[in-house]
């Protein structure tokens, strides 16, 4: 009766193998690494730069164990600090020749050591390789930021460039209006009469979709208002979200963090986790930055030419530039429009299904490109990033006609390109203004000290647990402490699986469920005993212990298990990495203290026809006689 | 070994209550002392600034306290955090200071003290990591002070986590009552969960008496001390419902006294082990975990006692009687069951 079938052992050991195949990757600890990532985001990390930095490497004869790109940047690994530390210095030489002006970040961080796949391999492999646990900032140190968005300003803004979409609509129509304005987060349009009112209601409707539109008033003083749909604004907020989070991510990463996280949570807010980085005001400050946006003429006079060419000076009123890809061009220092009257820039296609970027200005913004672009028709105009201080030509497309509050640039680019540019283009600013509302920085000995604890308080609280098991139970002690030790690899299996962040609750979430987990053991071992003190045989006894604990201990777990789900839904922080721990950790304790022990006694005992003795302590009777210690 | 050998049931429940009242002038005291003294809440609840720096030398926390006070940022507080060396401050939130300047602002007033400039300095968690820190350096080029951690909390935030807390609280109490309703009865669910709960409430009534920290992490640990202990109240009411099929001759009170009885020596055993852990925490844990360990060993004590002595008693109050249970097991040999065995 206490035998499993042959799947039921080789689904055991499956279980182990894979436990162990995903714990492994914790115990090989971290190599010295470099990352390369653009501080400017007009530079994009690709090919060419990988290969300038393979150059830099070879030629200065140090050996990487590999050199690759991996989403923005370039990562390798060395075998030591020392050739790490030649490495930076040689590609930060080769990369960056103007020491006061960095192009690349050139950062040292640490990797796993274990092997990875090459990057050539399918993200399938990629995805289910072992990977070692994910640390939280309280144990590797770091500074973590929650930002909320002002979502007030995205409507208001939202509002004020669909009441300049409808002013431009009307005046197309010329419908007469005495007036469009943008009133809290609504448009308001006036007409003096009723047969207006009703043609620009219909257009409004047909054309601008967005808003919801109603019509007030009677006599000469009547009013077309618009309230942004809920869906619309919901939308709009959640673009804005997306864009800011875009926004922060590139320059986020001209800091060279090798794992940040960047997440949106809840409907307004934005997560920051930066592991390594100690400097909490140097991430506020490239928060804080605002690339700053601006349209001007290109200067494409003689004295400009000769300018270009080198054989003259940059003609008073114009400046020299570099455009993206290294050509200089003249520009005047008139500015048109700056990145404020931008509303938006999308990657799209053209009438010819050729790629293009789509831009939309606002009222202000529009009528002096519509102006500008009148009188020079046929010339270029540049669009000019600054960062730091420092300008560079995003794109200088020539002007094709008189041009609007809509307008596109297209023309030999590819759809990548075209993406790029209008990321480049909002990169300006972000979409709404943040505010940083929770700030937690972890300094690094204090993160290697929480691992300590968090790692001797499981380790010295499962030593105690062992000996006293063993002690009071001798075998079946034994067999619950191979249990109680598979569930806490079972838990770490998962735990870097899942890739779920573990931190110091988190650590101290496995001590406890390890504490807790024991007691499916102990009411086992306990059932077993008092049917030993009954007077049933061994084997029946085994049996019917394991049977009648089962249902004590789902029911115990599953409240356990409540408690833990409703920490994972509504804690935040450190209680929700307590939570998954606490959850998993019930699970796996479930798996392990009821089928992997059943497994042990039955591959012990199960096969022995006339087992006499059980080594479970020593089983007292209450008559008094037949005290004999058992087991020997 | 063989810690109980107990030859007869103890008659625990002759004495229930005896337990009951003790355990409700504990309630009561606890109820009393979380309304005078209120709970120390952290700043994750109430919003603020944390600071912990560490002192070269064992700190002078009146000197400390004086140089923060001067900066006139309300009510702050100062204490050694762990060793003797190292020192938490505590600002309030003030509306009129931005938030994320007022740690440099004080870390840098901190170094003044020390008659150290601020500069920053390579900080690697690691060998092998690239990183800045701001560093606070004297003339002769030692580290009089360091920044170690610092966190800071928006009023908004804490508002949420204290309402999520609650939240949190009612989903555990609901989830556990409507499963031990489904799988009991609601008399026990109801008993359980009142032994439970005065559990909650006497840890938080320790904390108010001793002005603990009340931190996210010790809600975190009463929630699952609530799980945890209502366990125990499962494992006893398993054990009556068992011993009401079994002994058909015993009253309740006999089949109550016979489910603590059997359950006694699994009981002890169980807490013992946790709070072997538990305790292990409360050693090697250092003062980040210190709390959280003491929340757990409260809860697992009392919870040990509820639900032994009142649980099963505030049921047996309750009226359970053997037809409330065993009108399940009736079904489970029902005739036209296709999964019952043939009936001879």
């Amino acid at each position: 009766m206490n035998r499993y079938p042959k799947w039921m052992y080789t689904l055991l050991a499956i279980a182990l193998l894979i436990g162990l195949v995903y714990t492994l990757p914790n115990f090989f600890g971290e190599a010295p690494a470099m990352q390369i990532s653009s501080a400017r985001s007009t530079l994009k990390v690709d090919d060419a730069l990988l290969g300038r930095v393979e150059d830099a490497l070879r030629k200065a004869e140090v050996k990487a164990d590999f050199v690759r790109i991996e989403g923005e940047s370039i990562r390798t690994r060395f075998p030591d600090t020392d050739t790490q530390i030649k490495a930076r210095d040689v590609v930060s030489a080769a990369l960056n020749p103007d020491a006061a002006n960095h192009d690349y970040t050139v950062a040292l961080n640490l990797v796993s050591r274990f092997p990875q796949p090459g990057p050539s391999t399918p993200a399938v492999v990629h995805f289910f390789w072992p990977k070692p646990m994910y640390l939280g900032l309280d144990l590797r140190g770091g500074v973590h930021i929650l930002m909320q968005v002002d979502m007030r300003a995205v409507a208001t803004k939202r509002a004020e460039s669909l009441s300049s979409d409808l002013r431009a609509l009307l005046r197309d129509k010329n419908i007469r209006s005495a007036g469009v304005s943008r009133v809290g987060d609504t448009v308001e349009a006036k007409f003096r009469d009723a047969e207006t009112l009703n043609r620009a209601l219909a257009l409004a409707q047909d054309q601008v979709p967005d808003l919801q539109w109603a019509t007030a008033g009677e006599g000469t003083d009547l009013k077309l208002t618009g309230t942004l749909r809920e869906a619309s604004l919901r939308d709009t907020q959640q673009q804005a979200l997306k864009q800011n989070i875009t926004t922060i991510g590139n320059r986020i990463n001209a800091l060279g963090v090798s794992e940040p996280v960047i997440q949106q949570q809840g409907l307004d807010r934005i997560v920051l986790q930066l592991p390594g980085v100690q400097d909490p005001a140097k991430v506020t400050e490239i928060l804080g930055r605002t690339a700053t946006l601006e349209m001007r003429m290109v200067d494409d006079s003689a004295e400009a030419q000769a300018a270009l060419a080198g054989t003259g000076p940059v003609p008073f009123g114009a400046e020299r530039y570099v455009e993206r890809g290294g050509r200089a061009l003249i520009v005047k220092r008139q500015v048109i429009i700056t990145g404020d009257n931008l509303n938006n820039a999308q990657a799209g296609f053209d009438q010819n299904h050729q790629p293009a970027v789509d831009l939309s200005v606002d009222a202000k913004g529009s009528r002096v490109v519509r102006d500008v672009s009148r009188e020079n028709v046929g010339k270029r105009m540049a669009i000019l990033l600054f960062e730091k201080g420092k300008g560079e030509v995003v794109t200088a497309p020539v002007i094709r006609s008189e041009l609007g509050s809509r307008f596109q640039i297209s023309g030999a680019m590819t759809s990548v390109e075209a993406a790029d540019t209008a990321l480049l283009l909002r990169s300006g600013s972000l979409a709404a203004p943040v505010e940083i509302i929770e700030q937690r920085v972890v300094g690094p000995s204090l993160g290697a000290d929480n691992i300590a604890k968090g790692f001797n308080s499981v380790l010295y609280g499962f030593a105690a647990i062992a000996l006293f098991m063993c002690a009071y139970y001798l075998l079946f002690g034994a067999f619950s402490t191979v249990a109680l030790a598979v569930n806490l690899l079972l838990l770490a299996a998962l735990l870097s699986m899942l890739q779920a962040t573990l931190t110091l609750p988190g650590m101290a979430a496995i001590a406890l469920t390890l504490g807790m987990a024991i007691d499916a053991n102990v009411l086992i071992n306990e059932r077993v005993r008092e049917e030993l003190r009954n007077g049933a045989a061994p084997q029946t006894a085994i049996h019917s212990g394991y049977e009648r604990a089962w249902a004590t201990i789902l029911d115990s777990n599953v409240t356990t298990l409540i408690a833990g789900i409703a920490l994972l839904a509504f804690g935040s922080g450190p209680v929700r990495g307590f939570a998954v721990v606490h959850c998993l950790g019930i699970l796996t304790s479930m798996f392990s203290a009821v089928l992997f022990s059943r497994g042990l006694v039955n591959l012990w005992y199960g096969s022995k026809k006339k087992l006499q003795k059980v080594s479970i302590g020593q089983v007292w009777k209450p008559r008094g006689e037949a005290v004999a210690p058992v087991g020997q | 070994m063989e810690f109980f050998r107990i030859r007869r049931d103890i008659p625990f429940m002759r004495h229930a209550l005896v337990f009951n009242i003790v355990s409700l002038l504990t309630f009561l005291a606890a109820v009393f002392f979380l309304v005078t003294r209120g709970l120390h809440l952290s700043i994750e609840f109430t919003g603020g600034t944390v600071i912990e720096v560490q002192y070269a030398q064992p700190a002078n926390i009146e000197h400390v306290r004086g140089v923060v006070e001067g900066m006139n940022f309300g009510e702050v507080q100062v204490q050694n955090f762990g060793t003797s060396r190292d020192v938490l401050i505590r600002l309030p939130l003030r509306g009129d200071v931005k938030q994320a300047e007022v740690v440099d602002r004080v870390f840098a007033e901190l170094c003044k003290a020390e008659n150290g400039s601020l500069g920053k300095k390579q900080a690697a968690s690691k060998p092998g990591e690239s990183g800045e820190r701001q560093a606070c350096t004297t003339a002769a080029g030692a580290e009089p002070v360091q920044l170690q951690r610092s966190e800071f909390v928006g009023p908004q935030v804490g508002r949420e986590l204290a309402e999520d807390g609650a939240k949190a609280l009612a989903f555990v109490v609901i989830g556990i009552m409507v499963y031990l309703a489904f799988r009991f009865e609601w008399k026990f669910s109801v008993a359980a969960i009142v032994a439970n709960l005065h559990d909650v409430i006497i840890i938080l009534g320790f904390f108010a008496f001793f002005q603990w920290e009340f931190s996210l992490t010790v809600l975190a640990a009463v929630l699952a001390v609530l799980g945890y202990s209502v366990n125990e109240s499962v494992v006893i009411f398993d054990r009556i419902r068992e011993a009401f099929r079994k002994y058909r001759k015993m009253n309740t009170m006999e089949v109550i006294d016979h489910a603590i009885t059997s359950t006694m020596s699994r009981t002890v055993i169980t807490h013992g082990s946790t709070q072997m852990m538990v305790l292990s925490m409360l050693l090697f844990g250092g003062p980040t975990l210190h709390h959280f360990a003491l929340a757990l060993t409260i809860g697992i004590l009392f919870g040990i006692y509820s639900s032994v002595f009142v649980a099963a008693a505030i049921a047996m109050w309750l009226g359970v009687k053997r037809d409330d249970l065993v009108s399940t097991s009736r079904k489970d040999h029902d005739p036209s069951d296709p999964n019952a065995g043939a009936v001879v």
